[in-house]
Formats: structure tokens, C-alpha cells, sequence
């Protein structure tokens, strides 16, 4: 018998609506939710859960370290035994040191609440998640510009007719529907630009493509905000009514000339104008994308408030073809529960320093980056335990070794997943996940939903094959062990969700028909005059921001000219395709894996041939001593002074036969920048490498 | 009668290779063989932007297909009512003519069967009223299940358009 179930994918973040088929009781094809998206397309990545479902490479019960912390020695466990293990550790760390001393991170999302629930039930304030490698700068910067997180606001690429991006690999680094939706935008006229170190398939699909030369994107935003000014080409009613710091950011980037940007970046000037030019003429529906993963530099925040200042001078916010504040169910009516609103926010001191060390930056996504000097100094406390729910520290963030031994000081550290993670191998306990396939979670609200708002939840399409349980079931039943149990009133998914949607007039078989609520498909656009809500202390976009300069943090920085790496020595940029994500959920799949094993070296014909490279020699790519052999890959269209290579490669666990040990961690090379730069950010690509050729 | 045809849009197709991964799981195709295939070539520099093209190579269903006139057995055929040609694999004795007979290289070996296999539209799902599965799950809907005479007609209507753009007035 044939059925369909509505679910969200979790191959990635991206998080798309699915229609699962399944046929007598097994997963036949997963495609993208027709309703949600008007069309079953589905990514690579996400046609390929069924094969993560039938791979037995995946942690299949519930281990308990049988060794030394990452010996690979394990012994199976029951799930009461592996809870016992867990909730008494958690319990001598809360008794002896505090439940501050207890850490958890997760991908972030909007499916994270069973554990920022558990966590704040046992009273830690220390939640936090991947951004510090990812979104945290452009997260950051809008906070302090529009009081707004980066996503919740959304972007109107259909009605779009001029969009830049800065480094956003929109057709490489995809999600379905923004992918599928931009091309629409191209089809119908729309035009984009595309700014980058090196071509990619965006590039190729541009109208416009200039290779930047890294660390000058400020500089030519800066150039941007003052030729727009200069020309009078911004949208003065938008500007005069919503934006404070006009005259400010005009005195500021008064000597920031195109001429000027033309010596820094290698765009030409002429094109510089041109740019600000035809964004004059599409505006308000202009995009400046802000980025995704803008883990660049340590001055990235300055960058992103600088392209949200062009969005703002664009009017593009609250407009067809611009950027949209997410609208919440509220607004439509529709009332539903959450647990994490039934607990008060725990208000005290963070592990990581925001709200102290770093009074500017947002506890949302916290800092990951802060890990090993937390645990190895005890600053500002012993931290004791640390809960790993479908993250891998040890192979997203730099240094591994240096958290490795920080690591080792724990009393308990859990890796909860569906895969082997480097530092699940790591871990004292692994806690198997159901896949997305074989689980039913919380509802929640669609993020990407933001003009009729919609909620939604992952469903159940089949039964697990292993001895693995849902999140849901995972944290209840640690919360019971921690005396917290009332916070998880549910004993199924079933009865959670009735008790979230309890008094709406909805239940769970409301999903069944579309695998949305979604009360109105009428979108809402708030009023450009009056409407508009910007969470900044004014309620106006503040160039100047009244948050940061509480904090005696400048509001802009002078731009500051990125030194040229040495002869032989390039600065190290990653990215991803579209057959891989993280690594960790797509790199062992073996329809995926046969798409790509290994990652190499991309390097400009002109630099590497200097250095006696040929295409396809093995080389030596190196960071103080580290050194790794990887395959070489020659371009044309790559800055000279950048090499690019895939990021989530390099893998450590041995019991991931395909992608073990295939290609070259960028991670591991980017040494030394566990740091927390202005906005919260690891400055990733203020990695240098040394490359040369060596045997293969 | 062959009456199928997949078009592919060039300016739609991004590379991602999710035609190749539903034909896979749709078809339980193991590592190794592809029904379906997207081969990238390029970058080449075209007004100053390096421009790709992925091209789509699934099976044509030709109307007098090479493979069913070299298959000595009679596993390789093609339905009469609609020209789907597929292989009929308890008649499969592995013998690869087929290989080496179709000049795009399309049927392809099960190495767990020792047979071959191949691309069939996924008649299943054609059968069914519905799409091949490349079709259906193409991220950003560069494919397109059509006839081949829509195929002709869709190409002059856009050249047509494309020409009447630039004619002066």
C-alpha cells in the first residue's frame, strides 16, 4: 500500500518541506512537499535520506566507552543503562559545582526545543550552538542594526530584479526552494551579481561575476554605500523615515571612492559605478545578500553591517523583491504551545562571555569558539559535562586538538546522533537518533514562511531500524532521571503535539492532508510607513547603533587593507557542493560519496605553475609544521592569492568505511583561529597555507 | 513509437545532480551504474563570465535503438506502445553487447546480477500517469517530460521570441 507522509528534511539545515512515499511500510522516494513548495523538487541530499535510512554505518544502540576517550572501544548498552550513566554524572556535576558547570550544544534551528528545554529544566544557562563557524557575524550585525536575527527575516528572490551576492554559492550551497526560486528570478529578468574569491557554478550562472581579492568585500561596500549617496541613487523616503546615521555613514565613506575600492578589490571602478547604478534603478527590489556561512574575517561584522546598510538605502526591507520580516502565527491566529515557553529564561553568567565579556553579541547562538578556554582555564567557572546533540565540535571548528585535550577534562561528554560524529568517537556515551524518517518531533514554525505564516513538525515515515529513539523521547526521559519530568508533559509525539496544539481548533491530523496549518495563504506585508518592526531601541534601522555604542564599540571601522600572503603561502577558502553538506550526514553515503570522495586543492594556473604545479600533482599543503598531501586542481578563475578546497572532508572514525580518511580537513589547517572576532565569529579565512609540490 | 522526450534547460540546470540521485533511489541503483547522468563541462568564458554546461544524458529511447538490435537474446527491447526500450532481465545472460553497441554508452552493468540494467523512463511511474523521477525531483525544474514534437515546438517559439526581441522597429 501506498502513502504519503509530510515531514521536513534534516539532511542539512536547510530544513525543506518533504513528501515522503512509502510503499508497504518502507520509504520508496522522497520528494519536496508539493503544497509547501508548488513543485516535488527535492535536492540531492534530501532524495538521499532513503539511503542513510538502509546504511548500517550509523551508531545502531546506545554505546558506553569500553577505553581510553577516543579509542574507538565500545560496549553496547540499554537505553536505562546509557540514561543511568548519563543523569549520574549530570547530577554530581549540578550537586558539586552548579547546573551552569553542564553544557549542550546543537545545530540550531527551529527544531532544538527538547534540548534548550532539558537544559534550562536543569537550571544551565549555557546552551549554545554551530554559528561561531557559520552565521554568526551577519546573525550579529543585523541584531545591532535592525534588532533582528539573521533569519528572522526572509528574502523575496521571485519578485527580485537586481540581487549582489557576496561569497552566497546560492546554487552550490542550496536549499531547494531559494535555489529553484531564484532561477525563477533569472528567468523572468532578474539579474544577479556575483562577488567571490574564486568561480563557482553561481558564478557561472550570473550575469555579472568579479573575482574579488579576499578580505576587501568592506571595501567595496563602503564604495558602494558612497557612490549611492554620491548620486543620490537610495530611496530617500525609506531612508528619511526608518534609517538613523544617514549623515553619518555619507561623513564616513565620503573617501571610500570607487577609484579607491577599484586598488583594494580589482573591480574595476567602472563597474563598482555600474553597480550602484542599476541597484539604484531596481530599487526596492534590490537584495544585498548578507550571507549564510560568514565565518570570514575578523572584521566580518563590519562587512555585514555594511550590506545590510545597503539593503536600508535600497528601502529593500517590507517590499516585493526585498527582504521581508518573518511574520508570526500570531498574526494569523493561530495560538499553539512550545515547551521551551514554560520555562523562564535562566538568567545566569554564560560559559562563553556573552552578556559579560562580550556584552554586544546575542546568548541565541552563543559561542562555540569559547569551549577549550572555558573548560581548560575554568573561566568563568569549572565546566564539567557537555551534551553533543547532533554537533560535531571536533570536526566544524579549528584547532580539534586543542579541544580534544579540554575535552579530556569532562566528567561526561554525550554525543547524541544519527551518525558516528568525530566527537561522538570521542565520547564516553553515544546516544543513537532516530533518523528524520523514523521519528515524529515538536511542531514548530516554518522558518521560510514568513508571509502566511505556517507551523509544521518532522513525522514519522516509517519505523526505526535500529535500536534508536527520537529526541523527544531522549531528553524525556533524562528529564525524569533529573527530577525535571513535568517540563515534557507528553508519554508519545502524539500526545505532545495534542498537548501543543490543545485549544487551537487543530490537531495532529490537521498535518496530514498538506503537512502544514497554515490558516491563510493571503500574505502579509507589513506598511512601509508606519508598519515596519525594527527591535533596535528605536524601532528604526540604526546605522549608529545605539547598542554598540552603549558598549564604546564603533559603529563602522576604517577599512583596513588585508596583507598579501608570502610567496607560496594562499589563503585557504572552503565551501560546499551541492551532493554534501557538513560532511557529517551526507560524506558516507554511497550514492553521494561515488558523486564526490575526496576533496582538492583548487589553485590559479598562473601561481601554482610558478611553484612547478601541474593539474592533478599531488601537493603539500601545510600550517605551521601540520602538513597534509592532497591533489591539486588547476583554474584560471580563482584569486591568485587563494587556494579553495571542500569543507568536511578528512574523516577521523574508522567505522565510516567510505569516507574515511578520503581528502583533506580544512578544519585541522586552519590553525590558531579558535578566536571570537567582533561578531562572534571564528575568522576562518584568515587562514594561511603554505602549498608545494611533494610525491604522491 | 517512441513518444517521450526529456528537455533540458541549459539555463535552468545547476549542476546539483539531483536527477541522478532520485533516478538512483527510485530505481534501487547501487553504487557504481547510472541510469542517468549529468556531465559537466566546462568552465568556458563567454562575455567575460565562465559559463558551464551540465549536460543530461539519460537514455534517448531510440527509435531503432542500437542495443535491442545487437541483444543475441531478445532481453533488450522496446514497447510497442510507447518505444520505452528496457531489458527484460530473466532473458539477460550478461553478455554486454548492448555496451558496446549503443554509442552513448547507456545500458549499464549490475555487477550484483550480473546482468545488465537501464534507464526505462521509470515506466512504473509512466504506467502510473506520473513523471520519471529526474524529472519529477529536479531542484529547480530544469527538466521538462515531454514529446518531442512539443520539444520542436517549445525551440522555435523560443527563438521566435529571442529574434523578435532584437528586430528593430
Amino acid at each position: 500500500m501506498k502513502k504519503f507522509v509530510y515531514t521536513t528534511c534534516e539532511m542539512c539545515t536547510g530544513r525543506c518541506p518533504l513528501m515522503v512515499e512509502v510503499l508497504d511500510g518502507e520509504v520508496k522516494h522522497i520528494w519536496g512537499n508539493p503544497h509547501v513548495q508548488g513543485g516535488q523538487q527535492c535536492c540531492p541530499r534530501g532524495a538521499a535520506a532513503k539511503a542513510l535510512l538502509s546504511d548500517n554505518e550509523r551508531p545502531q544502540h546506545p554505546l558506553i566507552r569500553d577505553g581510553e576517550r577516543g579509542s574507538g572501544k565500545w560496549r553496547q548498552a540499554s537505553w536505562d543503562e546509557a540514561y543511568d550513566y548519563i543523569a549520574d554524572r549530570l547530577k554530581t556535576a549540578k550537586e558539586k559545582y552548579g547546573a551552569k558547570s553542564i553544557l549542550l550544544s546543537d545545530r540550531g534551528g527551529p527544531m532544538t526545543e527538547f534540548e534548550r528545554t532539558f537544559l534550562a529544566a536543569i537550571g544551565s544557562p549555557n546552551y549554545f550552538n554551530h554559528h561561531a563557524t557559520c552565521s554568526n557575524s551577519v546573525h550579529n550585525a543585523h541584531m545591532s542594526i535592525a534588532g533582528h536575527a539573521r533569519n528572522s527575516v526572509d528574502y523575496d528572490y521571485e519578485n527580485c530584479k537586481y540581487m549582489v551576492l557576496f561569497g552566497r554559492n546560492i546554487y552550490e550551497s542550496i536549499k531547494t526552494t531559494e535555489a529553484k526560486t531564484v532561477m525563477d528570478m533569472q528567468e523572468a529578468g532578474g539579474k544577479m551579481v556575483c562577488v567571490d574569491v574564486r568561480w563557482n557554478y553561481t558564478a557561472a550562472k550570473s550575469d555579472k561575476f568579479f573575482i574579488i581579492r579576499p578580505g576587501t568585500d568592506y571595501a567595496l561596500t563602503l564604495a558602494l554605500i558612497h557612490q549611492i549617496i554620491k548620486d543620490n541613487l537610495y530611496d530617500p523616503d525609506f531612508v528619511n523615515r526608518w534609517v538613523l546615521g544617514f549623515d553619518e555613514i555619507k561623513r564616513f565613506t565620503i573617501p571610500y571612492t570607487p577609484e579607491w575600492a577599484e586598488k583594494e578589490t580589482g573591480i574595476p571602478a567602472k563597474e563598482i559605478i555600474r553597480i550602484a547604478h542599476e541597484a539604484g534603478e531596481a530599487k526596492p527590489a534590490v537584495i544585498f545578500h548578507p550571507g549564510w556561512m560568514t565565518s570570514w574575517f575578523s572584521n566580518d561584522y563590519y562587512l555585514r553591517r555594511a550590506i545590510y546598510t545597503l539593503n536600508a538605502l535600497m528601502g529593500s526591507y517590507e517590499t516585493k523583491g526585498g527582504i521581508y520580516i518573518n511574520k508570526k502565527p500570531g498574526e494569523v491566529g493561530l495560538k499553539y504551545r512550545t515547551l521551551i515557553g514554560q520555562i523562564p529564561k535562566v538568567k545566569e553568567e554564560r560559559f562563553d562571555g556573552v552578556g559579560t565579556k562580550f556584552p554586544h553579541l546575542s546568548d541565541q547562538w552563543g559561542l562555540a569558539q569559547m569551549l577549550p578556554h572555558a573548560i581548560l582555564n575554568e573561566d568563568p567557572y569549572p565546566i564539567k559535562a557537555y551534551i553533543v546533540m547532533r554537533h560535531d565540535p571536533l570536526a566544524s571548528l579549528p584547532d580539534p586538538d586543542l579541544m580534544k585535550k579540554a575535552f579530556a577534562k569532562l566528567d561526561l561528554l554525550v554525543s547524541i546522533d544519527i551518525n558516528y560524529s568525530e566527537t561522538g568517537w570521542f565520547s564516553d556515551v553515544i546516544l543513537p537518533e532516530s533518523t528524520f524518517l523514523e521519528r515524529t518531533d515538536h511542531v514548530y514554525v516554518r522558518s521560510g514562511s514568513g508571509l502566511t505564516p505556517h507551523l509544521t513538525l518532522i513525522r514519522q515515515a516509517v519505523k526505526p531500524r535500529f535500536d534508536t529513539k527520537g529526541r523527544g523521547e531522549i531528553f524525556k526521559a533524562l528529564a525524569d532521571r533529573m527530577g525535571v519530568g513535568q517540563f515534557f508533559p507528553y508519554n508519545s509525539p502524539e500526545e505532545l503535539v495534542a498537548w501543543q496544539l490543545e485549544g487551537s481548533g487543530y490537531t495532529i491530523e490537521s498535518f496530514d492532508a498538506t503537512g502544514v496549518i497554515e490558516p491563510s495563504k493571503e500574505q502579509i506585508w507589513y506598511d512601509r510607513k508606519d508598519g515596519i518592526k525594527f527591535n533596535t531601541p528605536s524601532g528604526k534601522i540604526e546605522l549608529i547603533s545605539s547598542m554598540l555604542e552603549k558598549h564604546n564599540i564603533p559603529s563602522f571601522i576604517p577599512y583596513e587593507s588585508p596583507p598579501k600572503p608570502a610567496e607560496g603561502s594562499f589563503r585557504l577558502v572552503t565551501s560546499k557542493v551541492a551532493v554534501h553538506t557538513q560532511g557529517r550526514t551526507t560524506a558516507n553515503i554511497g550514492i553521494l560519496n561515488e558523486l564526490y570522495s575526496e576533496n582538492h586543492l583548487w589553485m590559479n594556473t598562473e601561481e601554482a605553475r610558478k611553484l612547478g604545479i601541474s593539474d592533478g600533482d599531488t601537493v603539500e599543503v601545510s600550517v605551521e609544521g601540520y602538513a597534509k598531501k592532497i591533489g591539486a586542481k588547476l583554474t584560471d578563475h580563482i584569486h591568485p592569492e587563494v587556494v579553495f578546497m571542500l569543507h568536511g572532508f578528512g574523516d577521523t572514525v574508522p567505522l565510516r568505511t567510505k569516507s574515511f580518511g578520503k581528502g583533506v580537513s580544512d578544519i585541522r589547517l586552519q590553525r590558531g583561529l579558535l578566536k571570537t572576532a567582533v561578531g562572534g565569529n571564528c575568522p576562518l579565512t584568515e587562514c594561511v597555507v603554505a602549498v608545494k609540490k611533494t610525491a604522491a | 513509437m517512441s513518444i517521450y522526450y526529456i528537455h533540458q534547460s541549459q539555463k535552468r540546470c545547476i549542476g546539483c545532480r539531483a536527477c541522478e540521485i532520485h533516478c538512483k533511489t527510485e530505481n534501487d541503483v547501487p553504487v557504481g551504474p547510472r541510469f542517468c547522468a549529468i556531465v559537466p563541462v566546462g568552465p568556458k568564458v563567454v562575455e567575460n563570465v565562465p559559463r558551464m554546461n551540465f549536460i543530461f544524458m539519460p537514455c534517448f529511447h531510440c527509435e531503432n535503438p542500437w542495443c535491442v538490435s545487437a541483444c543475441p537474446t531478445g532481453a533488450m527491447q522496446k514497447r510497442a506502445k510507447d518505444g520505452i526500450v528496457f531489458v527484460e532481465p530473466s532473458l539477460c545472460v550478461g553478455c554486454k553487447s548492448c555496451i558496446t553497441a549503443c554509442p552513448w554508452g547507456v545500458p549499464q552493468w549490475n555487477r550484483d546480477t550480473g546482468r545488465v540494467f537501464k534507464c526505462d523512463y521509470c515506466r512504473h511511474r509512466v504506467d502510473e500517469g506520473l513523471e520519471p523521477a529526474c524529472v519529477t525531483g529536479c531542484t529547480t525544474k530544469a527538466l521538462k517530460w515531454i514529446t518531442p514534437d512539443m520539444a520542436s515546438l517549445d525551440k522555435r517559439e523560443k527563438f521566435a521570441r529571442e529574434i523578435a526581441e532584437n528586430l528593430p522597429y
